[in-house]
């Protein structure tokens, strides 16, 4: 009798040898393989970088300007007109992508009814994320660099600037689209009724509320504007000097990721050596603007 | 009484100021949105004019041919469709099923908590880095530790088309293999969020009737998540064929045409920022020729994605 019964416990009993669970075992290690094999690169990249970039840190780096390849002077010099250049270009695409990508945001969020024109507008914003960055550089070499329209000046930081701001701007107008909406409509609906303006209302009490998921968008898209190379090595070109004066950013300007790009086809090794040691600095700075967006986003309001 | 009630509500008119300033701020936002219109639409007409002599001069030949001669006028880009075409959708076809696996792993609830979350945490910041470092990586470090790899396969292989030249140095290989880095986050962020949003009643039911994990993923799971899954993976294919910094530094930057992934090749996008920045004339025309079709491909699997999401989406 006790021996029936155990019998039928069995049927229940996880049986290994069934090819479905051998398939389901074989499945599951696969996916494990698969993104251990997915974090290896990453791994990989901030030890190199860590290595070869992190033991040259010292404050020469900081401060002086990078030398030509090919000089005498035995070595190669420092990055700090880079590290000044990326800050420069990327605080101008922001100066542009950010009023715009704001209003923008609040037209969809706030003032539009569902209509064509914002159908069309957010069809439009994805698109436009989807423009490869070379194509920004591009456009904006055609419209600026070769028609000087900004007071003469063929490439200059201005230009590179734009450009960014193009890969800037949907995403910007993203975040502050949905960080809106998730606004409570009891608020609108409570300010609206007590009298006030759309004005009014928008300004004083959605878009605070909105503000850690805006702010948490345009510091991604700093972050994202800060790493890209392609639309700045024909708008923003190079310069092996400090920036000296406020009119200097209508001229040529070198950026962290240009520096790389162009030291690392440089047959030198100390060169190589320099665009390690940009590589760190950029990837500093662009993991630390992606903690910080990190830490605006926890702590979510409403 | 009459007139206490009268004090307490008073029906006010608004101020001129307020009104103007209330539809300046409407008339200011509806300006900026449609400067997104006119950003995209400036883009696409002028990349067409500044091509318009080159497509005048060369037409649909240019989709064919593979020289690219300055010297004497004479450009196809043939070289650079063929090598943006294969190294996007190799690319893909490694990073699908590594992207989509790892979104499983991560929700499925497989490993510990602790472990998924360090795992996303670090696909996350995998898309953060810049190109133009993985390139640097890639020049320095891992073509020279492949190339061993790649010669055993042209070794074994080489009969085939595709594996038919020695590997030497950069090459459409190497560029693939760091696009697979570069689109793999995408993949797995956006399977990851739309197998999130499955929900879990039809795991449960799934497990309820007895199928293994595996078997409700494949047949219950991954179907009800596959719009979103779909939509990234187009996502992912549009930015592989836009990259440019870390493929114009590893694919070896060549126009002389070849079947094989070990040879170096062109991508539309290498070619553009290789040689916008010293192009003249009717040089200049046909890179813009090129940057008109690499955003028409764009353009394209852009839309499509969005509305092949659209469509596929189940609603629940």
């Amino acid at each position: 009798m006790i021996k029936k019964e155990k019998n039928k416990l069995n049927k229940l009993d996880y049986n290994i040898r069934l090819s479905r669970n051998i398939c389901n075992k074989l499945l599951t290690y696969t996916i494990i393989v698969f993104s251990l094999i997915s974090i290896i690169p990453l791994l990989l990249v901030l030890i190199y970088v860590l290595i070869k970039g992190g033991s040259q840190l010292n404050i020469d780096l900081f401060l002086l300007e990078p030398q030509p390849p090919g000089s005498q002077t035995g070595s190669a010099g420092g990055i700090g007109n880079a590290i000044i250049g990326t800050i420069i270009i990327t605080a101008i695409a922001s100066l542009i992508a950010v009023p715009i990508g704001v209003g923008g945001g609040i037209y969809l969020a706030e003032y539009s009814k569902g209509g064509f024109f914002s159908k069309f507008i957010r069809f439009g914003t994805n698109v436009l994320a989807g423009v490869p960055s070379i194509i920004a550089g591009v456009f904006i070499y055609a419209v600026v660099v070769v028609t000087k329209v900004i007071i003469g000046s063929s490439f200059s930081g201005v230009a590179g600037g734009m450009a960014l701001s193009i890969l800037m701007l949907p995403m910007v107008i993203k975040t502050t689209d949905e960080g809106l909406k998730l606004v409570s409509d009891d608020l609108r609906k409570g300010a609206l009724g007590l009298g006030a303006t759309m004005y009014t209302t928008i300004v004083e009490i959605t878009l605070p509320h909105a503000f850690k998921s805006i702010a948490t968008g345009i510091v991604l898209g700093l972050a994202r504007a800060a790493g890209e190379t392609a639309p700045l090595i024909f708008t923003a070109l190079f310069s092996y000097y400090h920036i000296s004066s406020f009119n200097d950013i209508f001229y040529e300007m070198s950026s962290l990721s240009v520096l790389i790009y162009n030291f690392a086809l440089e047959p030198y090794s100390a060169q190589n050596q320099l665009a390690w040691a940009a590589s760190f600095i950029l990837i500093f700075i662009v993991l630390i603007l992606n903690i910080f967006s990190r830490l605006f986003s926890r702590r979510k309001s409403y | 009484m009459k007139s206490e009630l009268k004090n307490k509500f008073t029906l006010r008119l608004r101020s001129s100021s307020d009104k103007w300033i209330d539809s300046g701020f409407k008339n200011l936002s509806v300006a900026m949105a449609t400067t997104v219109a006119i950003v995209l639409f400036s883009i696409l007409i002028v990349v067409f004019i500044e091509s318009k002599a080159s497509i005048q001069n060369y037409g649909l030949n240019f989709l064919i041919t593979s020289e690219w001669d300055p010297i004497n006028n004479r450009y196809g880009a043939f070289t650079a469709i063929y090598g943006t075409v294969i190294t996007s959708l190799v690319s893909l076809l490694i990073a699908i099923p590594l992207g989509i696996g790892t979104a499983i792993l991560l929700t499925e609830q497989i490993l510990p908590r602790q472990i998924t979350e360090i795992i996303g945490l670090m696909v996350e910041l995998l898309a953060a880095i810049p190109s133009v470092v993985l390139g640097l990586w890639a020049v320095f470090v891992m073509e020279p530790f492949i190339r061993p790899l790649l010669n055993y396969i042209h070794l074994h292989l080489g009969w085939l088309p595709i594996f038919s030249t020695e590997a030497v140095g950069p090459g459409l290989a190497p560029a693939i293999l760091i696009l697979v880095v570069m689109i793999l986050p995408i993949i797995t962020a956006i399977s990851r969020d739309s197998l999130e949003q499955v929900p879990n009643r039809l795991r449960e039911a799934a497990y309820g009737i007895g199928a293994t994990r595996w078997c409700s993923l494949f047949n219950v799971i991954l179907p009800a998540a596959i719009s979103g899954i779909t939509g990234g993976i187009l996502l992912a294919l549009g930015r592989a064929i836009g990259e440019t910094m870390a493929v114009t530094m590893i694919i070896g930057n060549s126009n002389n045409f070849s079947w094989s992934l070990f040879a170096p090749g062109y991508t539309i996008s290498a070619l553009l920022a290789n040689q916008f920045g010293e192009a003249d004339g009717s040089q200049i025309s046909s890179l813009m020729y090129a940057a008109f079709i690499l955003m028409i491909m764009t353009l394209i699997i852009n839309i499509f994605a969005q509305w092949l999401v659209k469509k596929l989406s189940l609603k629940y």
